[in-house]
C-alpha cells in the first residue's frame, strides 16, 4: 500500500497515518474475537482434561479391580486392596436426596411469596437476607449444623422414630446442604417468576381465578422448566460441598438405611483422607477413583437433566 | 335487562398511578346489549379505565382508585364486593393473546372449572359452544388436546375470547384486542363483538376509528384523562359537539 499516493476527493494525499490506524483497529478487532474463542475452548476443554486426568490417574486401581467391583462392593479394606464404593455413592445419593427434598418446597413457596404476595419494599429488604446466605463459608454451616441440627436431631427428632441415634446422619447432612442451596435455588426462581407476563396472570384473574388458583394452575405450569432447571443446578451443586456435609454425616462407610444412619458420601471420604492414607498402596488410585465417580455422576446427571428438559419444553409447545 | 339501561355506571372516577393523575373525575353510563368504544390518543388513559371495571389495578402497587364503579347496581370498588365475583361477570380480551399453558380444551374449560363444573359431559357441552360461538370449532375441532401455543395469533385470540365467554359473562372488556392481528383475523373478530352484542354488553378500547365506526353503537372520546365527547356512533364521528373530537376525528391529535 505504501508507494502510490491516494488523492482525497479535494486533491489532497490521505494521510497514511490515518489508513495505517485503521487497519491497525480492524486487526485488533480480529485478535480480540479469536483471543475469546481461544479462552473459550480452554475452559470447556477444561473438563476433558480434568475427566481424563482423573480417568489416568484411576487406571492403577481399576486394573486391580473391575468397574462393576468397584461400583457394586460394599468392602472397604486397604490394606487388603478391597474399595467398594457402593456405601459413598449411597451416601452421596442419601445426602442429597433428602437435601433437595427438604429445599426444594421451601425454595417455591419462599419465591412465590417474594415475588408475587411481598410488597415491593419487604421484596428488597429479603432477597440480599437470601443472598447473604449464599456468601457464608461452608464450614461456618458445618459448624451450625453440629452445634444446633445434630443435638436436635438426636434429642428431639430421632427419639420419635428410632431407638438411638447420635445425631451425625445422613439427615443432618441433608439438612445443613438444604440450606446452602436454598439461596441458589430462590434466587433462579425468583428470576423465573419475575419474567412471567402480567397478561397471563391476568387472563386468568380475569376469568374469576384467584390469586391461589392462578399461581397453582397457570404460573407454576408455565415455570416448570425454569424450576427444574435450578433442582438441576442445586443438585450438581450439593454432589460436590465437602466440608459442611463432612463435619455433620457422620463419616461412616455403610449404606444407610434410615435418615438417622450416618453416611459418607463422596467428596467426604476425599477430603478426610487426601494426603494422610497415601503410604497404602493403591489408595491415592482409590481416591482418584472416587473423584472420577463424582465427576461421572455429576456428568450424567446434567445430561439426563437436560434431556427431560427439552422434551419437556417440546412437550409443553406441543 | 332492557336495552340501553346502564351496566356499567362510572361516577366521579379519579385513578392515580404512582403520583400521576391519570383518570380525572370520569362520569359514564355504559349501555346494556350494545357496543360500546373507548377511543382516544395514545396515554389518555382508556385502558387504565377498561381496567378499572374489573380491578385488574388491584395486582398493581401504586395504583388509587377513587370514586364508584356500579355493575348491575353493585359498587365493585365496595370493600365488601368480592372481585371473582365481579371478574366472572367480564370476560377480558387483552391486546395479545395470552392462552393459558394448557390445551385447547383446557384453556376454556379453565374458567368453568375453577367455577365448580366438574362434570366432564357438562364441560364438553360448553367447550364446543363457545368453540363454535368464536367460529373456532371447525378449525380445532380434531386437535383439542393439544397446546393452545400451537395455534395462529388469530385463532389464540378467539380461544381467549372462548374462554372468557365460558364463565358465562354479562360484559366483555376488549382492549385494542385486534391490534396484534392480521386482517382477516381482525375481521372475524369484529363480526363476533357486532353477534356477540344481541347477548353482551361490549365495551372496547380501540385507536382505530374505523373499528369503532364498524362495530360500535357508542362512543366515548377520551382525552388527557377526561372524557371529551360521549354519545352514539354516528354523532361523534360525523358530527362532532367538540373542538376536540373534531380534530381527532380529522386525525389532527395523534
Amino acid at each position: 500500500m505504501i508507494g502510490y499516493v491516494i488523492l482525497s476527493q479535494s486533491g489532497q494525499p490521505i494521510n497514511y497515518y490515518i489508513q495505517l490506524m485503521q487497519r491497525i483497529r480492524l486487526l485488533k478487532d480480529k485478535i480480540i474475537s479469536k483471543l475469546m474463542l481461544l479462552f473459550t475452548i480452554l475452559s470447556v476443554s477444561l473438563v476433558f482434561i480434568i475427566g481424563i486426568g482423573l480417568y489416568y490417574k484411576s487406571i492403577p486401581v481399576l486394573q486391580n479391580s473391575t468397574w462393576g467391583h468397584l461400583l457394586t462392593s460394599s468392602v472397604w479394606k486397604p490394606l487388603k486392596g478391597l474399595f467398594g464404593f457402593y456405601p459413598y455413592i449411597m451416601g452421596t445419593l442419601w445426602v442429597t436426596g433428602i437435601a433437595i427434598i427438604i429445599a426444594l418446597p421451601l425454595c417455591v413457596l419462599t419465591s412465590l411469596y417474594i415475588v408475587e404476595y411481598a410488597h415491593s419494599r419487604v421484596r428488597r429488604i429479603l432477597m440480599p437476607f437470601v443472598n447473604l446466605l449464599s456468601g457464608i463459608p461452608p464450614v461456618i454451616f458445618g459448624v451450625w449444623g453440629v452445634l444446633f441440627i445434630i443435638p436436635l436431631i438426636q434429642d428431639h427428632i430421632a427419639p420419635h422414630f428410632v431407638e438411638f441415634s447420635t445425631g451425625y446422619s445422613v439427615l443432618a447432612g441433608g439438612i445443613v446442604l438444604a440450606v446452602m442451596i436454598f439461596p441458589l435455588i430462590v434466587s433462579i426462581l425468583n428470576e423465573v417468576l419475575r419474567t412471567m407476563p402480567q397478561e397471563l396472570k391476568d387472563a386468568s384473574l380475569a376469568l374469576g381465578a384467584t390469586k391461589w388458583e392462578t399461581i397453582k394452575k397457570v404460573i407454576l405450569r408455565k415455570a416448570l422448566p425454569g424450576i427444574i432447571a435450578a433442582t438441576v443446578l442445586a443438585i450438581s451443586r450439593a454432589f460436590g460441598e465437602t466440608i459442611a456435609v463432612l463435619m455433620v454425616c457422620g463419616n461412616n462407610a455403610v449404606v444407610p438405611h434410615s435418615v438417622f444412619d450416618a453416611g459418607y458420601p463422596l467428596p467426604a471420604l476425599i477430603a478426610n483422607n487426601y494426603g494422610d492414607m497415601m503410604s497404602i498402596p493403591l489408595y491415592d488410585s482409590a481416591l482418584m477413583f472416587a473423584a472420577l465417580l463424582l465427576f461421572i455422576i455429576i456428568l450424567l446427571f446434567n445430561i439426563i437433566s437436560r434431556i427431560i428438559l427439552s422434551r419437556l419444553e417440546r412437550k409443553m409447545a406441543a | 335487562m332492557t336495552k340501553d339501561k346502564a351496566h356499567i355506571s362510572v361516577q366521579d372516577l379519579n385513578v392515580h398511578i404512582g403520583g400521576n393523575h391519570i383518570l380525572k373525575d370520569l362520569n359514564i353510563d355504559i349501555p346494556n346489549k350494545s357496543v360500546t368504544s373507548i377511543i382516544g390518543p395514545s396515554g389518555c388513559g382508556k385502558t387504565t379505565l377498561l381496567k378499572t371495571f374489573n380491578r385488574l389495578h388491584d395486582t398493581a402497587a401504586d395504583v388509587k382508585v377513587t370514586g364508584k364503579v356500579l355493575v348491575d347496581g353493585e359498587d365493585i370498588y365496595d370493600p365488601n364486593t368480592e372481585i371473582t365475583h365481579i371478574r366472572k361477570k367480564m370476560g377480558l380480551l387483552s391486546q395479545r393473546p395470552y392462552p393459558l399453558p394448557m390445551s385447547i380444551y383446557d384453556n376454556v374449560a379453565y374458567g368453568p372449572r375453577i367455577h365448580g363444573t366438574r362434570k366432564k359431559q357438562d364441560l364438553d357441552i360448553i367447550v364446543e359452544k363457545q368453540l363454535k360461538a368464536t367460529a373456532l370449532w371447525n378449525e380445532v375441532k380434531d386437535r383439542l388436546h393439544s397446546s393452545a401455543t400451537r395455534l395462529s395469533i388469530g385463532q389464540q385470540q378467539r380461544l381467549c375470547l372462548a374462554r372468557g365467554l365460558a364463565v358465562g359473562p354479562e360484559i366483555i372488556l376488549g382492549d385494542e384486542s385486534t391490534s396484534a392481528l392480521d386482517p382477516v383475523s381482525t375481521s372475524i373478530i369484529e363480526d363476533l363483538f357486532v353477534k356477540l352484542k344481541q347477548d353482551y354488553s361490549i365495551v372496547l378500547v380501540t385507536h382505530i376509528l374505523r373499528q369503532a365506526a364498524r362495530v360500535s353503537d357508542y362512543i366515548i372520546f377520551v382525552y388527557d384523562g377526561r372524557i371529551v365527547e360521549y354519545g352514539k356512533t354516528e354523532q361523534v364521528l360525523r358530527n362532532p359537539r367538540e373542538e376536540l373530537t373534531k380534530e381527532y376525528v380529522k386525525g389532527y391529535i395523534v
